[in-house]
């Protein structure tokens, strides 16, 4: 499965805002640090993303990246 | 697999020195994404304030300028009146805003000045320390009111977007709370229409975001968003207060919007 919410683990500075509002409960944080020296934000079960972009849309940090399978590439 | 969201053009790279969940950089991302849809990055020049958003000019892709404190609609004013053809927005915090700058924005909107100002209430000064800003709410603990801001001895929270609504001369104003994508959603449209009221040459816009300030407030970034949703809407109530230039007969222009 390719992964629908990547996370830039350097640009995160652990808010949890995106913890806050995604839907299906499925991002957490991360149990190491990154450079800045905070637990940076990753999802757990790609396989539940439904790539609605909350987690996007809250990040202040724009650390998110949220990809959706291409209809037409996958003959949908 | 498509990019569905990513992070728009119109910001730079550098990494943002606000703190864990500020919501500033919300609204950072908001107005590129909507300078850029509206085809105007190009001649867009914009004004930073005196506030924790005085490094704007590093994460606006930009022309940008730094205003001294409270004058960014002056100086907006200047640029916009010289460079009629350029998308001139000012980006206020509420210490510079409604505290210093009381007097730039009332009459950049009395004169219906063709800007827009993004005006970020987080009912606190955040830069110097989480001081009481004029936007403070009755009970809300600040270094300056540390025993909760109480109408008898510090007076009552402005409401901005009331005040500005009787004056003359603003096109567009509305307010709305940066708490869930929906009202992030809501801001954004906001956001845009204020923009496109500059481009029709119609005058005076501002959007007030409801914003957080967890450091000042010291809060938890998730504790901020649900004190923003508990305690500043109420007071603070979001929607769209004018859309198009008053009626010259001077009725009522409110419509709420949710
Ligand atoms: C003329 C002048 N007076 C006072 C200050 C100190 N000062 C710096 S930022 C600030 C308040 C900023 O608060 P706000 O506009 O709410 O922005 P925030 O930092 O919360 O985003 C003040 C009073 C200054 N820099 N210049
Ligand atoms: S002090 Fe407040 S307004 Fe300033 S960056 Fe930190 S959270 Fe944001």
């Amino acid at each position: 499965m390719e992964k629908r919410a990547v996370f830039d683990e350097e640009r995160c500075k652990g808010c949890e805002l995106c913890i806050e509002v995604c839907p299906e409960g499925i991002v957490h944080l991360a149990g190491h640090l990154n450079r800045k020296g905070f637990h940076p934000a990753t999802v757990t079960e790609q396989e539940r993303c439904t790539g609605c972009m909350f987690c996007a849309r809250m990040c202040p940090d724009l650390a998110i990246t949220v990809y959706r399978p291409d209809k037409r590439a996958a003959g949908a | 697999m498509r990019v569905a969201f990513e992070r728009p053009a119109g910001l730079t790279d550098c990494p943002t020195h606000y703190c864990p969940g500020c919501t500033h950089g919300i609204a950072h991302r908001l107005i590129a994404e909507v300078i850029t849809e509206l085809g105007v990055a190009d001649r867009t020049i914009g004004v930073a304030p005196v506030g924790c958003s005085v490094l704007a000019y590093d994460y606006f892709d930009y022309d940008m300028i730094q205003a001294s404190h409270g004058r960014a609609p002056a100086v907006a004013t200047g640029v916009k009146r010289a460079l009629p053809d350029r998308t001139v927005f000012a980006y206020q915090g509420d210490g510079d805003l409604a505290s210093i700058g009381m007097a730039e924005i009332i009459h950049a909107a009395a004169r219906g000045e063709n800007i827009t100002v993004i005006f970020i209430n987080n009912a606190i000064y955040g830069m110097t320390g989480g001081q009481m800003a004029p936007t403070t709410l009755l009970g809300q603990l600040t270094t300056t009111s540390p025993a909760g801001r109480e109408a008898p001895r510090e007076g009552y929270p402005l409401r901005v977007a009331e005040l500005l609504e009787q004056v003359r001369g603003v096109a567009y104003l509305a307010r709305y709370p940066l708490t869930k994508p929906p009202e992030i959603g809501r801001a954004r449209n906001a956001i845009r229409k204020a923009f496109q009221t500059q481009l029709a040459g119609k005058g005076f816009s501002l959007v007030e975001l409801l914003s957080t300030c967890p450091t000042g407030w010291g809060m938890t970034p998730r504790e901020a968003l649900r004190w923003v949703e508990e305690v500043m809407v109420p007071y603070y109530p979001p929607g769209e207060f004018r859309d198009g230039p008053e009626d010259p007969g001077g009725g009522p222009s409110r419509k709420r919007v949710g």
